[in-house]
């Protein structure tokens, strides 16, 4: 480690796996209570199992790129980190806001829990992934800017690289939008027009800057290619995500009440959508091919060429299935929707953290790499976790096209539930390969105290 | 290419593009923030209305069902559950939650008053009016 202040990462990276952990368990249960609907109901509703899971999801993305940020802004800056006492203050108060956030929406009813942390005050609950009570958007709001300022004040002060003011941009604009989760007007197609400028402007929009960032800090390191070629790289691949991801918005205004030249401006943009995670791919296999060094850690340089080919198969292919407005006229909420997010946020935003922090962890235990063995288990772990997936999103898929063919297309259409029966057989299908997924993850976890076989005597 | 296609080129084609299409899209907000009223039933936005988003938001409804298509997939579309079932099937289904059918998806128990229900069948009906383009494509949802 070339700044001791780069150690504040490693409890943000350990905090992120723990809640990765937490969030799989509920998919799991969520998994089941889909063919086995009364499955730990009434203690856990689906509705509250759902919260949990996709909640945890964004904490620890969010705890995997703050812990990035601060591993690789002192290297790029060249400096110590502004207060590294700050980001550990920060990690605790985040932790503690999120364990008791996740507490609440399991012991209390909702409607408690919105009335007990003044809901009543400002409403902003109960819409999809800002269920967070007020206190504790509040409280992301907080943390958000005091990491902000952390980090913004060491690239100030040091070294101005691409990669740390792309990273820098990236985060900034998330905690913008997320300014957006306040507003909740009573409206409901003005509430979700604007609910989209937190979650589409998110992981359409300023997230890819911080996993291009990320990525690309990674190929810096474990290629030795020339910086300038991969910041130009970067540049291209951000400018082609915002170029076509602003507009391309509009695939989410097409039948919530908004005027209908959405359905042109959306498929128009959301079709070119694919082309910068298609670049991804590209730029990832390119870096690793013209490499100038070998450097020791593999499951890094794995973790990064996967990155690419998730992100590019789950956003770029499988958004473009169903993002054309005549297509989406169909699929507009059925499980084709739930394949595609499965797979994008794991191709992207799940494998870039991992991709990190395989990186940088070994780094922050004082080696270059881990031993050989724990390499190997934490490749199997990727190829477990990845195939796994593969085929979670090719069931979904399939539950989703039958679902539209019984439930939209047909001349009788079918009503949701009896069209929900006719697909279970890939419910229970894609539960068994949740399960192989979490095998997948708990290899990952091990990899970490698999030591080397001491040399024989 | 590496001769004429520099990294400040990049670095400009990224700030300008990037700058260019949120500028864009915010003057397409802003039109569609003028024509709304032409499409999302604001006329019909009464207190009623408003009361019934609120339950509908401290139920947390959207973890189990799509409103307009966007939610949860769990259970039935419910942006156009006013046409397809009437007022007094919802109020009445709410009420006999949870089923206890074996093995059968399970809604909570959320014991709304007759008022309350009355404030969520408004919210549904008025949902029910937004034009949506003709989504969703059959009464099913």
């Amino acid at each position: 480690m070339q700044y001791s202040s780069q150690a504040v990462a490693k409890p943000y990276f350990i905090a992120a796996i723990g809640l990765f952990i937490g969030q799989i368990l509920f998919g799991l249960v969520m998994g089941l209570q889909y063919v086995v609907g009364d499955f730990l109901f009434p203690a856990i509703p689906f509705n509250v199992a759902r919260m949990v899971h996709t909640n945890l999801l964004i904490v620890w993305l969010l705890f995997g790129f703050m812990g990035g940020a601060y591993y690789l802004i002192p290297e790029e800056s060249q400096r110590e980190l502004h207060s590294p006492r700050l980001a550990i203050i920060m990690f605790w108060i985040f932790l503690v806001a999120g364990a008791l956030t996740i507490l609440g929406y399991l012991m209390v009813p909702y409607a408690s829990l919105a009335k007990m942390t003044g809901n009543d005050i400002l409403p902003t609950m109960g819409r999809e992934f800002l269920e967070q009570p007020l206190l504790t958007k509040v409280g992301i709001v907080v943390v958000a800017l005091a990491f902000l300022y952390n980090i913004s004040l060491t690239v100030l002060a040091g070294r101005k690289t691409t990669i740390s003011l792309v990273l820098l941009l990236g985060l900034w604009g998330l905690a913008i939008f997320f300014l957006f989760s306040f507003y909740n007007p009573s409206n409901l197609v003005k509430d979700k027009y604007f609910w989209w400028w937190v979650v589409h402007l998110w992981v359409e929009g300023v997230w890819e800057l911080i996993l291009g960032a990320l990525l690309a800090f990674v190929l810096v390191k474990v290629t030795g290619v020339d910086r300038e070629v991969i910041e130009k790289w970067l540049y291209v691949i951000i400018a082609m995500t915002l170029i076509t991801g602003i507009i391309g918005t509009g695939h989410h205004y097409y039948w919530i009440g908004t005027p209908e030249y959405w359905q042109w401006w959306g498929s128009i943009f959301s079709a070119l959508e694919p082309i910068p995670f298609f670049m991804m791919t590209v730029f990832a296999f390119n870096m690793v091919n013209r490499r100038k060094r070998e450097h020791p850690n593999k499951a890094a340089t794995l973790w990064a060429l996967g990155t690419g080919v998730m992100s590019f198969l789950g956003a770029g292919v499988w958004g473009f299935l169903h993002t054309l407005a005549p297509v989406n006229y169909y699929t507009h909420g059925t499980q084709i929707t739930a394949a595609h997010g499965h797979m994008a946020f794991y191709g992207a935003y799940a494998m870039v953290v991992m991709c990190i922090i395989s990186y940088a962890m070994p780094v922050l235990r004082g080696r270059e790499a881990n031993p050989e063995r724990s390499q190997v288990m934490e490749m199997w772990s990727f190829w477990l976790m990845t195939i796994a997936m593969v085929f979670i999103t090719l069931f979904l898929t399939a539950a989703g096209i039958l679902q539209v063919w019984l439930q939209r297309y047909s001349a009788t259409p079918m009503p949701f539930m009896a069209a929900q029966d006719q697909v279970a057989i890939f419910y229970w299908l894609r539960e068994g390969t949740g399960v192989v997924f979490m095998i997948g993850l708990v290899l990952y976890v091990m990899s970490f105290f698999v030591k080397d076989r001491p040399a024989a005597a | 290419m590496s001769g004429t296609f520099t990294k400040s080129t990049a670095r400009n084609i990224f700030y300008g593009g990037a700058v260019f299409f949120f500028l864009l899209f915010l003057a397409l907000t802003f039109d569609t923030v003028q024509t709304l009223p032409k499409h999302d039933n604001s006329a019909n936005l009464t207190e009623q209305v408003v009361r019934g988003k609120h339950i509908w938001e401290t139920r947390n409804c959207i973890g189990c069902h799509t409103l307009l298509g966007e939610g949860a997939y769990f259970a039935p579309e419910l942006g156009n559950v006013y046409v397809r079932r009437g007022p007094d099937f919802i109020k009445g289904w709410i009420k006999a939650q949870p089923t206890g059918a074996p093995g059968r998806r399970q809604m909570p128990q959320f014991n709304l008053s007759e008022g309350e229900l009355d404030d969520l069948v408004a919210f549904l009906k008025y949902a029910s009016e937004i034009n949506t383009a003709k989504w969703p494509p059959n009464i099913e949802g």
